[in-house]
């Protein structure tokens, strides 16, 4: 084998072929997950040893706005099925379906977006600055790294459609889309628990 | 067939080519000759760590000194402390897993050899960004663990270049050890199954484990001193009700899985230089195996011992002491099975053995010191007193650093074709080793005798004047055996000297089936692998009397040097886009100090540099 042999070997075939039988992105991209997991892990217990530090500033009781963070939980909860229906897609081979999909889940992820700034503004209308309180400051880091993880979704969502106009999709796309939608997953899951453990239980 | 039918097409994507000359190694993605600049850097750093260390000892000399203000000093030692863990240490295993980890299970490169550069150069970056800081107002000066409330308090740039370098360098250990993990998993040769593999390629996936899932608690910890420092957020700020034991919580419960990611690669090499050098497969291999995987769990829940005198209460403080403790079991487990690879061996003991043995007799004495420390009140006598100096340093020192010694002896010939010479190798040892105990071993008594750590003089007449004074003198001696190390690598180079074949030592493992250095693509021909330790078992089968006889003579080898079969192997292409990708971080780095809105400027960068990435043709043409 160890001969001029190249034209029989194409090295397309050597690339996919691993030890586990997973493709090397889609390991990649759980491991990097797993990290995330420990990175909100650490801002979400700071939350919850802060939450009840609101000095002389709103307590989450006094601040929180629970139906308006449950629609914008909602909207982000249906980019995910967007999300799926873009893989379904391209698996299918519809690059229209595709883009149709990946744009309304880029939508939804930028509607959650902007209620986050809305939510963020008032907050800080209402008294709430980064540097009220201890409070203040964990709530809007945990938050606004969230905040930052779907902005990051977003581009990469665009940058799809981006590839997906220029025929970069084509081959090999549904694993393509597939990577950057366990992302997208991931992201929203991490706020099913910030939803839960930040704004839903109680402080006093 | 395929290579001929795409016609080359110049674009701003277009990938370089160059692979000899300056130019090829910043757009390199070979795993060999980023190992090699790894190892380099993190040398140099070294370097400058060991000239910081020089200062401190000369300072600590004599009673009352005055070689260093207490400024300075605080800078020096500080500044001495990251630099070995995060530009010394960790780099240099990271140098040998990029290194050997591909050739051990029989790959080519790493899984996502971009990814690979993107790690070192983000590393040189964030190396060059923390030192820098000396020109930019003064290095960070509130210790390597950056203590709050202090650390948000410092009036210097010092902390902010802490906060902000260490997470550029968070970044590149991330990236790292996501890309070890697969590669470890993904990537091993036929045959090469997990308990196969060699101890070190194990080390090296453990490592990746708890750098994994570490980095992102000390991101966390270094984001909100940042924020408190930058934007005067208050996790740290104990007036607006900030509690500064969240900060030691965050930064232990990253801290001590980091020290196994110091200790454990050394813990792989010593693995593979014992039984080379003794003629034997290592002793209970799964033991080692599953005392490593042991190490990497048990250390998430030990970081409350770095705390004890910070008053959690009797109950956490017995937990934390009994888990620290029995951690010391699995430790334990390695050095009984490294004795028992040694016992009934044939041995021989060229330099690298020498550091190994050096290694497992430096290392039990840091393991039982830190052991001392588990006991709670033993703890509270010795809380920062320079016995907590001597402890550490026998480990990383007499631990970390003699394993990567031993690795750079034992792999020098794989890496570079030829020898360090013995006899240059020999008196680097015992300089080395002779220096390290007198500089480190009396610590333990000035420790014991209350002498405190991290202060900057002493009074005359505590009974401290001749401890330290030969802690000094061992400083120096160590200096000196650098100076022997590197003197010995410009010498051993000359042409024709302490030539080395591909199998220079009669080692196991398949690193040593290819040429000496390796050819771009590793192997000619990927090996099939049929046993643990397989090139051995290439070489020798298991006589009568269970001696070890020799197969036919160069059955082993893989053919990468012979001319006439020189293979036409698709090897990724070189890119210049993890540079630039890196460079923009270090813009955005220094914009988060100076000018924040230049972050934009940085992060264009970066992802102009992504975008590259992405866009970029598969392979140059």
């Amino acid at each position: 084998m160890a001969t001029n042999d190249t034209a029989l070997t194409p090295p397309a075939h050597e690339e996919h072929h691993t030890s586990t039988g997973l493709d090397n992105t889609k390991m990649a991209m759980w491991a990097f997950l797993g990290s995330e997991c420990l990175f909100f892990g650490s801002l979400i217990s700071t939350y919850l040893l802060y939450r009840s530090r609101a000095g002389s500033g709103p307590t989450p009781g006094e601040i929180y706005d629970i139906p308006f963070t449950s629609v914008s939980s909602f909207v982000l909860l249906m980019s995910s099925l967007t999300m799926v229906l873009a893989l379904a897609a391209i698996q299918r081979g519809d690059e229209r379906g595709l883009r149709t999909w990946l744009l309304a889940t880029a939508f939804l992820g930028m509607t959650f977006i902007g209620g986050q700034v809305y939510e963020f503004t008032t907050f800080y209308e209402e008294g709430l600055a980064l540097s009220k309180s201890p409070f203040g400051s964990a709530f809007f880091m945990a938050t606004g790294f969230h905040g930052a993880h779907v902005t990051v979704g977003i581009l990469m969502l665009l940058a799809l459609v981006g590839m997906s106009m220029a025929g970069r999709l084509t081959v090999d796309g549904a694993r393509k889309v597939e990577l950057i939608g366990l992302y997208w997953h991931f992201v929203d899951i991490v706020w099913i628990v910030i939803f839960t453990v930040v704004y839903l239980v109680p402080t006093e | 067939m395929a290579t001929a039918a795409l016609q080359p097409r110049r674009t701003i994507f277009a990938r370089p080519t160059a692979t000899t000359g300056w130019y090829s190694w910043l757009t390199t993605v070979d795993h060999k000759k980023i190992g090699i600049m790894y190892g380099v850097t993190a040398f140099v750093f070294f370097l400058l760590g060991g000239l910081e260390a020089l200062a401190i000892r000369a300072q600590l000399a004599v009673p009352d000194g005055e070689v260093l203000n207490a400024d300075v000093y605080n800078q020096f030692f500080t500044m001495h402390g990251i630099t070995m863990i995060f530009l010394v240490v960790m780099p240099m295993g990271v140098a040998l897993f990029n290194y050997f980890v591909p050739l051990m299970i029989g790959a080519r490169d790493v899984a996502f050899p971009r990814l690979n550069a993107l790690s070192y150069w983000i590393f040189l970056f964030g190396g060059i960004f923390i030192y820098s800081s000396f020109f930019l107002g003064g290095a960070p000066d509130g210790g390597w663990f950056g203590y709050a409330p202090l650390n948000r308090d410092l009036p210097s740039h010092g902390m902010d270049f802490y906060a902000v370098g260490l997470q550029v360098l968070g970044v590149a250990s991330l990236a790292g050890a996501v890309n070890f993990i697969v590669t470890i998993l993904n990537m091993r040769a036929p045959g090469m199954t997990l308990m196969r593999m060699p101890v070190f390629v194990w080390m090296t996936l453990v490592v990746s484990f708890l750098l994994l899932f570490a980095m992102p608690v000390i991101a966390v910890a270094l984001f909100q001193l940042m924020f408190d420092r930058l934007f005067d957020t208050t996790f740290f700020n104990v007036a607006a009700g900030g509690d500064p034991l969240l900060w030691q919580h965050l930064f232990w419960l990253f801290g001590h899985p980091e020290v196994y990611i110091l200790i454990l690669p050394a813990m792989g090499i010593v693995s593979e230089v014992l039984p080379t050098f003794s003629r034997k497969p290592i002793f209970g291999y799964a033991a080692v195996v599953f005392a490593g995987a042991a190490i990497g769990f048990m250390g998430w829940g030990v970081w409350a011992h770095h705390m004890f005198a910070a008053g959690l209460g009797p109950v956490a403080n017995s937990a934390f002491a009994l888990s620290t403790m029995f951690i010391a079991v699995p430790t334990g487990v390695k050095i009984f099975n490294w004795i028992g690879t040694l016992w009934g061996g044939s041995l021989r003991f060229p330099t690298a053995m020498k550091f190994s043995i050096g290694f497992i007799a430096m290392f039990i004495i840091g393991g039982l010191s830190g052991v001392t420390h588990a006991i709670v009140p033993h703890d509270a006598q010795q809380t920062d007193t320079y016995y907590v100096v001597a402890h550490f340093h026998y480990v990383l020192f007499g631990g970390a650093l003699f394993g990567i010694m031993s690795g750079l002896y034992y792999w020098w010939p794989k890496i570079f074709g030829h020898r360090l010479s013995e006899k240059l190798g020999s008196l680097n040892f015992w300089l080395w080793f002779i220096g390290f105990n007198l500089t480190f071993g009396p610590m333990h008594i000035v420790g014991l005798q209350g002498m405190p750590r991290r202060v900057y003089t002493y009074p005359d007449g505590m009974g401290w004047n001749l401890w330290n004074m030969m802690e000094t003198v061992g400083a120096f001696i160590i200096a000196l055996a650098t100076l022997v190390f590197l003197f010995n690598v410009a010498v051993s180079r000359r042409k024709g000297r302490n030539e080395a074949g591909s199998d220079p030592w009669d080692a196991r493992t398949l690193e040593w089936a290819t040429s000496s250095p390796p050819p771009e693509y590793n192997f000619a021909e990927i090996p099939i692998v049929e046993h643990r330790d397989d090139f051995w078992h290439k070489k020798y089968f298991v006589g009568p009397g269970r001696t070890a006889e020799p197969v036919f003579s160069g059955g082993a080898v893989d053919h990468a040097d012979d001319e006439e079969t020189e293979p036409h192997i698709h090897m990724p292409s070189p890119s210049y886009f993890p540079l630039i990708a890196a460079f923009g971080m270090l813009v955005s780095a220094y914009a988060v100090i100076f000018a924040l809105p230049a972050v934009a400027i940085g992060l264009l960068i970066t992802t102009l540099g992504f975008f590259g990435w992405v866009f970029e043709p598969g392979t140059a043409e």
